[in-house]
């Protein structure tokens, strides 16, 4: 199928002849079976720029008597896509399987990558930390124990700062991640700031990738709070673990020395 | 009468494939002995949990409304005090009944506001007053016994006036909105979509939480809290759709995790049908501290034996982690030992629903004989366990196309094969929650397969010796093998040395730890006295 030919700037999906923009959609709608039913998908599918389009299967979810219809609809879509407007937002780091990271921790480190996790101050909440951290992980996802080039250790809730940075020390620790949920009063800004002034303190600029994960953080902060990098909301453990080896195996700049 | 194929004279006519015997022996006697220093470890301490769960079986239930967001169960405040006061070496039951009379208190929640209002004092009683404190409390825990006793015979009752679904495997749905109120109206859907058990899985990270929460709640993350209000509406609910349906509808929550001793009371107290209930998941998945998890295990276990729960098991999670096919071993030895330690606390064959996983990688050539050998292997190997048969999801890649035809193939071994208890699987796993209609496709991948290939194994007889047979051999033998260095081991070294999944949990490590107490000389615990007591007589009191 691959074309060594010119890609053109604009495209339109490919059904079974070049430009015929055939699509095929399915959903659900809170109606009956029926004719009116159908009519209403086919006033949706136009909506969504299928014309002309075919409703090829209506089914009442549950039975003939149901509230809700699935549709199956193919259709030609009017829209094109010109390839010159797309933009694409890049992560500066590419999402690892956790095979790939396991053999780039391997053949750029040639040991494991010690990682470090905990809840700070008054936080109980380990739920973050141990969705990211657990083999058990989240969305589907293992978490860091799951790597086998990983050693991985979670302290669990309530640690403090001086522990941690003792603890970090001890395990040579590579990556420190902290896990904050508890926002009362800023706590979690305030316990960040702490953690970064400690780590600086005590180990200068030897000191761990230091990696902070919330609901209530703005990703965009981390610098101004001293830390390398700062995780949101539904964060995987397949994104924490592919940011560490990128930023752990890749070549330090000389950004953070001067 | 039979054709030449099926089983020689001699042989078990359910054998449908021939299992070297010797090493099936072995196997069973070596899980004998990998868990029975574990069992005695169990019966020599105690946790903070066990302990609060005598108190919610005495029916001590609410949470203390006057500290922090109302959400510290009175059973914790209460074993907490004891704990501080006099430490819960000797049980919660002697100093709480003790001052229960001393102190007058009318009821454990007027004894738990008197804890809240630092009034409350407890001490360890001696002579008369022991046994006094022994009696009332062996009365309370009896009460809770017989509501559970009870809930049994109801669930016969309908069982036996409604009916039970008219084949086997029975179909699993999940539902978890984290809404309860949501959850029902969608347990019912989904029942009267062919469902005949619905489990509700707990909000994230439950599992991990010392305490179990209060109420209906309506906000969980990516799941719904399992609290003993929660349960009872659902189980309501189910009730009356089993009713419209003349078939019983059987509800599964989770126990595994810190509060197993706890959940596992509750749902006999709430008649819950099936608990997720593992003897390693928590160590292993959750780095829950392995004397925590096996001593909780032991309690949560002999609970439901007691109220007739079948329990589902967690070895699908060894798959999701481990290669399917280099460690397919490592889910019979799990199951093994499931299967020991659900039997010395009391649970019956018919209710070991022993879990197992379609996780081969499909690109793997002959990926479907394998899984039927490994699926025929559980099969025989626990002949009167309603196995579980859990969906893939490791290869399940967002291609919903492609994912729909393995759930096909999925669902075709599960009735080859003589599964139990079948989880739906859904092709959008990995992809999304699923919509209304992807549990309506699934559900009619189900039908169709049990429909048209359920009757097949009759005439499915794997050559001896061929391949399905031998593969099955090969994976109990490499069993055997895990067992016997196990043994060697100690299962709890086995367990620090990273032998199961990657890995390594020491013994005195991972949360819940502080939690486990050595019992002292004179330990009372009247539920697991009662209960010991029971063993082997059914349920009747």
């Amino acid at each position: 199928m691959r074309q060594e030919t010119e890609q053109p700037s604009v495209i339109r999906p490919y059904g079974d002849t070049t430009g015929d923009g055939m699509v095929q959609v399915s959903f659900t709608l809170p109606i009956s079976p029926g004719p009116k039913a159908e009519g209403a998908a086919l006033q949706l599918a136009g909506r969504m720029g299928l014309d002309p389009a075919m409703v090829v299967h209506a089914n009442g979810l549950g039975g003939l008597d149901s509230a809700y219809t699935f549709f199956v609809v193919y259709g030609r879509v009017g829209h094109l896509v010109e390839l010159d407007k797309v933009v694409v937002r890049e992560r500066e780091y590419p999402l690892l399987a956790a095979k790939e990271a396991n053999l780039v921790i391997k053949r750029t480190l040639r040991r494991k990558l010690v990682v470090l996790g905990a809840c700070i101050g008054t936080d109980a909440h380990t739920v973050g930390i141990d969705a990211i951290l657990n083999v058990k992980g989240f969305a589907g996802e293992k978490g860091l124990e799951y790597y086998r080039e990983m050693k991985v250790s979670n302290l669990g809730a309530q640690v403090t700062v001086p522990e941690l940075v003792s603890q970090a020390r001890k395990d040579r620790a590579d990556a420190v991640l902290v896990s904050q949920v508890v926002t009362q009063r800023d706590a979690h800004l305030r316990n960040t700031r702490e953690l970064a002034a400690a780590f600086r303190e005590a180990m200068g600029d030897n000191r761990p990738l230091l990696v902070i994960g919330g609901p209530r953080f703005d990703p965009l902060m981390a610098e101004e709070l001293g830390v390398d990098r700062i995780f949101g909301r539904g964060t995987t453990p397949g994104e924490v673990a592919s940011y560490l080896v990128h930023a752990l195996t890749t070549i330090k700049e000389p950004v953070r020395a001067r | 009468m039979t054709p030449a194929r099926s089983a020689p004279a001699g042989t078990d006519p359910r054998e449908v494939i021939h299992l070297d015997r010797r090493l099936v022996r072995r196997a069973r006697s070596l899980a004998l002995r990998a868990a029975a220093p574990v069992i005695s470890l169990a019966k020599e301490r105690t946790t903070v949990s066990v302990e609060r769960a005598v108190l919610r079986l005495a029916g001590l239930s609410g949470a203390d409304p006057t500290t922090g967001d109302g959400d510290i169960p009175w059973v914790n405040r209460v074993v907490d005090a004891v704990r501080d006061q006099v430490g819960l070496e000797h049980g919660v039951a002697l100093p709480v009944w003790h001052a229960m009379r001393v102190h007058g208190h009318a009821s454990l929640v007027d004894l738990a506001e008197a804890v809240t209002a630092g009034t409350a004092r407890f001490e360890i009683p001696t002579g008369a007053a022991a046994v006094r404190a022994h009696n009332a409390a062996t009365r309370a825990a009896k009460a809770g016994l017989r509501q559970i006793d009870r809930n049994r015979a109801i669930r016969d009752r309908l069982i036996r006036n409604i009916g039970d679904p008219p084949r086997r495997p029975w179909v699993y749905l999940i539902v978890a909105t984290g809404d309860i109120y949501e959850d029902i109206p969608q347990a019912q859907a989904a029942a009267r979509a062919g469902a005949d058990v619905i489990a509700v899985i707990r909000s994230t990270g439950q599992s991990l939480l010392d305490f179990v929460p209060e109420g209906a709640t309506r906000q969980g993350y990516a799941g719904t809290y399992a609290t003993q209000e929660n349960f009872r509406l659902m189980r309501a609910a189910l009730d009356e759709v089993s009713r419209e349906l003349g078939r019983y509808v059987r509800l599964t929550n989770y126990a595994s995790g810190l509060c197993m001793p706890e959940i596992a009371t509750l749902a006999g107290l709430e008649r819950l049908d099936m608990m997720l209930n593992d003897s390693m998941y928590g160590i292993l998945f959750r780095d829950i501290n392995p004397q925590r998890t096996f001593v909780d295990q032991r309690f949560s276990r002999m609970i439901h034996a007691r109220a007739g729960i079948i329990i589902n098991t967690g070895e699908d999670n060894y798959l999701t982690t481990a290669d399917a096919v280099d460690d397919a071993h490592t889910v019979t030895v799990s199951q093994l030992l499931n299967e020991t330690f659900a039997h010395e606390a009391g649970l019956e064959d018919w209710q070991l629903g022993l879990g197992h996983a379609f996780e081969i990688n499909p690109d793997l050539p002959e990926s479907l004989r394998l899984e039927l050998a490994h699926a025929l292997l559980a099969r025989q190997l626990f002949p009167n366990a309603p196995l579980k048969w859990m969906p893939p999801t490791k290869h399940m890649t967002g291609d919903i196309f492609r994912g729909y035809l393995l759930d096909g193939f999925f669902n075709l071994v599960g009735a080859l094969t003589g599964q139990g208890i079948l989880l739906v699987g859904m092709m959008t796993e990995a992809v999304v929650t699923p919509f209304l209609s992807d549990r309506d496709l699934a559900l009619q991948n189900v039908r169709y397969v049990l429909g048209a290939a359920g009757g097949l194994t009759e005439d499915f007889h794997p050559p001896r010796g061929g391949f399905i047979e031998s593969r099955a051999n090969q994976v109990l033998a490499e069993a055997v093998g895990l067992l016997e260095r196990i043994t060697e081991d100690g299962l709890l070294n086995a367990i620090a040395d990273g032998t199961f999944g990657i890995t390594k949990r020491p013994a005195d490590r991972g949360k819940g730890l502080d939690g486990v107490v050595v019992k002292a000389e004179g330990y009372d615990n009247p539920a697991v006295t009662l209960m010991e007591a029971d063993l082997g007589r059914g349920a009747a009191p």
